[in-house]
């Protein structure tokens, strides 16, 4: 038999019931939508994930309050919880070798008003130093200098999100007063944008002179985190070195189990949110993987039933000479022939539904070629798998009795 | 030429063990007609099927064309049927969905034949068969009783085999439509195709030259039919 009689016969196969070839085919379709599209989330979740942690600097390095950890059973007073960094800290880890700049950070939530609109953003109290440690750069005006720091100056940059809620989209914003919690400040200038979304959008933001937040709305002089820059990729890890031991001998403790701080790396960050990334993708593929599944014994129980519809038929290709391996081809080609169908719309349409979710929900998605790859392969695979049993099936009938089935 | 010799045949369902055909031995030369005569139970339809290389006999011998097929293993006894058998079944066993060239040709689809031989080898086949070309492109499925049997007797001629098989072929018919079929395989028979018919009915059996009558397992009587000579009723 050539192979081109053989996809023939198997295309009429299963074009002749097209209504149970194309429901079978519809269970893949499902399948391999899903895991495309389930991917594409996970992707998209990992790779924004990524970038912002990519974006909130180089060569940083986060000093936070709180426990790193501990030998045994330390339990974590949280980051932002308790009041140990000071700006002292950081004026000391300012004067360390390889530290290219250094920016206390104290931030907390109030509600914003301008002109009759309002909105409740975080507004962050830091020095110009900001700009260099976090990769923040200003668009419109200027930040605010060394000089309105010492001054406790009430003047505020914006973030471009909080303009657009405050005054309007694009609206030009610089020398109009906002009032924070009650107080008036001027707006003088506003940061490029910097992207993310929802919960995680770094643009709905407020930056004020940390002396003016402390003084005049949090009160108290502790800072929620210290962002060090070094000044190289390959300091990073003596500076880090160097920040712990210097705020161990600061708050006088004596090791660094203990200690009442942490120092984290941008690397850390970085590798634990992919983490999480890789792990959202595991989940959702695997939750879609069962749909695929489902699908795959669709096939089985299809062929199961046309194996039984056609035992007549397959009585009479054996009267005529075909050979088991014919037979056993013939119904395993049907088997895969829709398993690849349904794979390839299954990717088009799970294509679609990635895109359709950046496109109208906001959601980033990314559809790697990998994961195209492998679920063509799986449906391959499963036509292949769930094929084989009933494709056999019908070759090791009897031909005799097949002939004589009703 | 078929020899057989001494065939047996037992089938063990537990630790009963029937004997369908307890000895049966004959010889059909090539170019003859012959009916396989016997009542339902008799071991005809075993005999057929182990003539047709779709089973093999407990014990004897089985020689096609002087090769011995007694005891083949299923893919030598599929090839052996590719090459030297046709079949008509007395329910046709057309593809429903495939055009009646397809059908026919289905034969040459497994010998591995190309396409266009195969297609000219299967109208020639048809119009052997009494079926003219118009409805070559039919679906199996729009054809009346008496045509599908002839597509079914295009199919067994196709491959051009040793031996046509034809098991009760006008079972299914009405007696005017199976005077027809029978008279289409007096025409193979004259074609000098060799022809064996199997039948309980004592008036199919007569359209052959040779009766071959089957009891109880065992051949009873060998004896001549009217072939040639018998006109079917239809017939002017």
């Amino acid at each position: 038999m050539m192979i081109r009689d053989l996809l023939e016969e198997i295309t009429l196969g299963v074009t002749s019931n097209k209504a149970r070839s194309g429901l079978t085919m519809l269970g893949i379709v499902i399948g391999i939508a899903s895991v495309i599209a389930m991917l594409s989330i996970g992707q998209g979740a990992k790779a924004s994930i990524e970038a912002s942690v990519q974006s909130i600097g180089s060569n940083l390095l986060l000093v936070m309050p709180g426990t790193q950890r501990g030998s045994g059973a330390t339990v974590s007073a949280g980051r932002g919880s308790s009041q140990t960094l000071t700006l002292e800290d950081a004026d000391a880890i300012a004067g360390l070798a390889d530290v290219a700049a250094v920016a206390p950070e104290s931030s907390k939530r109030y509600q914003v008003t301008a002109k009759g609109t309002n909105t409740n953003t975080s507004i962050m109290g830091t020095r110009p130093a900001f700009l260099e440690v976090r990769n923040v750069s200003v668009e419109e005006g200027t930040f605010f200098t060394a000089q309105q720091v010492t001054s406790r100056a009430k003047v505020a940059v914006l973030g471009p999100t909080t303009r657009d809620d405050l005054f309007g989209e694009g609206a030009a914003a610089v020398g109009q007063k906002i009032r924070i919690n009650g107080l008036t400040f001027t707006v003088i200038g506003i940061t490029e944008s910097k992207g993310g979304s929802g919960m995680s959008n770094q643009d709905d933001i407020i930056f004020v002179p940390i002396s003016t937040l402390q003084t005049y709305l949090s009160g108290g002089s502790s800072v929620s985190t210290i962002s060090v820059k070094a000044e190289s990729q390959e300091t990073m890890t003596s500076v880090q070195e160097a920040i712990t031991a210097l705020l161990l001998e600061r708050h006088d403790i004596a090791s660094a189990a203990s200690a009442d701080f942490s120092v984290m790396n941008q690397s850390d960050l970085a590798s634990a949110a992919s983490g999480i990334g890789d792990t959202l993708s595991l989940l959702l593929g695997s939750i879609a993987g069962i749909s695929l599944l489902v699908g795959g014994i669709g096939i089985m129980n299809m062929m199961l039933t046309t194996v039984t519809e056609r035992t007549r038929e397959i009585g009479l290709r054996q009267a005529i000479g075909a050979e088991k391996a014919e037979i056993v081809w013939q119904f395993l080609g049907e088997a895969i022939l829709i398993t690849i169908l349904g794979g390839i719309i299954g990717i088009l349409i799970g294509y679609s539904i990635a895109r359709g979710m950046s496109a109208f929900a906001g959601l980033n998605t990314q559809v790697a070629w990998s994961s195209i790859f492998l679920a063509f392969g799986v449906s391959a695979v499963i036509g292949l798998v769930f094929g084989f049993y009933p494709a056999r099936r019908a070759a090791q009938l009897n031909p005799i009795q097949a002939l004589r089935y009703e | 030429m078929i020899e057989v010799r001494d065939i047996v045949k037992e089938y063990v369902n537990g630790k009963e063990t029937t004997r369908v055909l307890r000895g049966v031995g004959f010889r059909i030369e090539k170019g003859e007609f012959v009916a396989i005569m016997g009542p339902s139970g008799s071991g005809k339809s075993t005999l057929m099927h182990i003539l047709g290389a779709l089973d093999t006999a407990t014990s004897g011998t089985y020689l096609l064309d002087e090769q011995d097929v007694s005891s083949l293993k299923a893919d030598e006894l599929a090839r052996i049927r590719r090459s030297k058998i046709g079949f008509v079944f007395q329910s046709f066993h057309l593809l429903p969905r495939a055009t009646v060239l397809r059908n026919v040709a289905l034969p040459l689809v497994y010998a591995g034949m190309g396409r266009g031989e195969r297609e000219q080898r299967a109208a020639q086949a048809l119009m052997d068969a009494g079926l003219d070309a118009s409805r070559h492109n039919h679906l199996s499925n729009q054809l009346s009783g008496g045509q599908m049997q002839r597509v079914a007797i295009a199919r067994a001629l196709v491959n051009d085999p040793a031996i046509i098989l034809a098991d009760e072929p006008t079972g299914n018919l009405d007696s005017k439509t199976g005077d027809l079929v029978l008279e289409t395989f007096q025409d193979l028979h004259r074609q000098g195709r060799t022809v064996i018919l199997i039948t309980h009915e004592p008036y199919v059996a007569e359209h052959a030259e040779r009766i071959l009558v089957i009891r109880d397992g065992e051949l009873v009587e060998d004896r001549k039919g009217r072939g040639g000579t018998l006109k079917t009723k239809t017939a002017v």
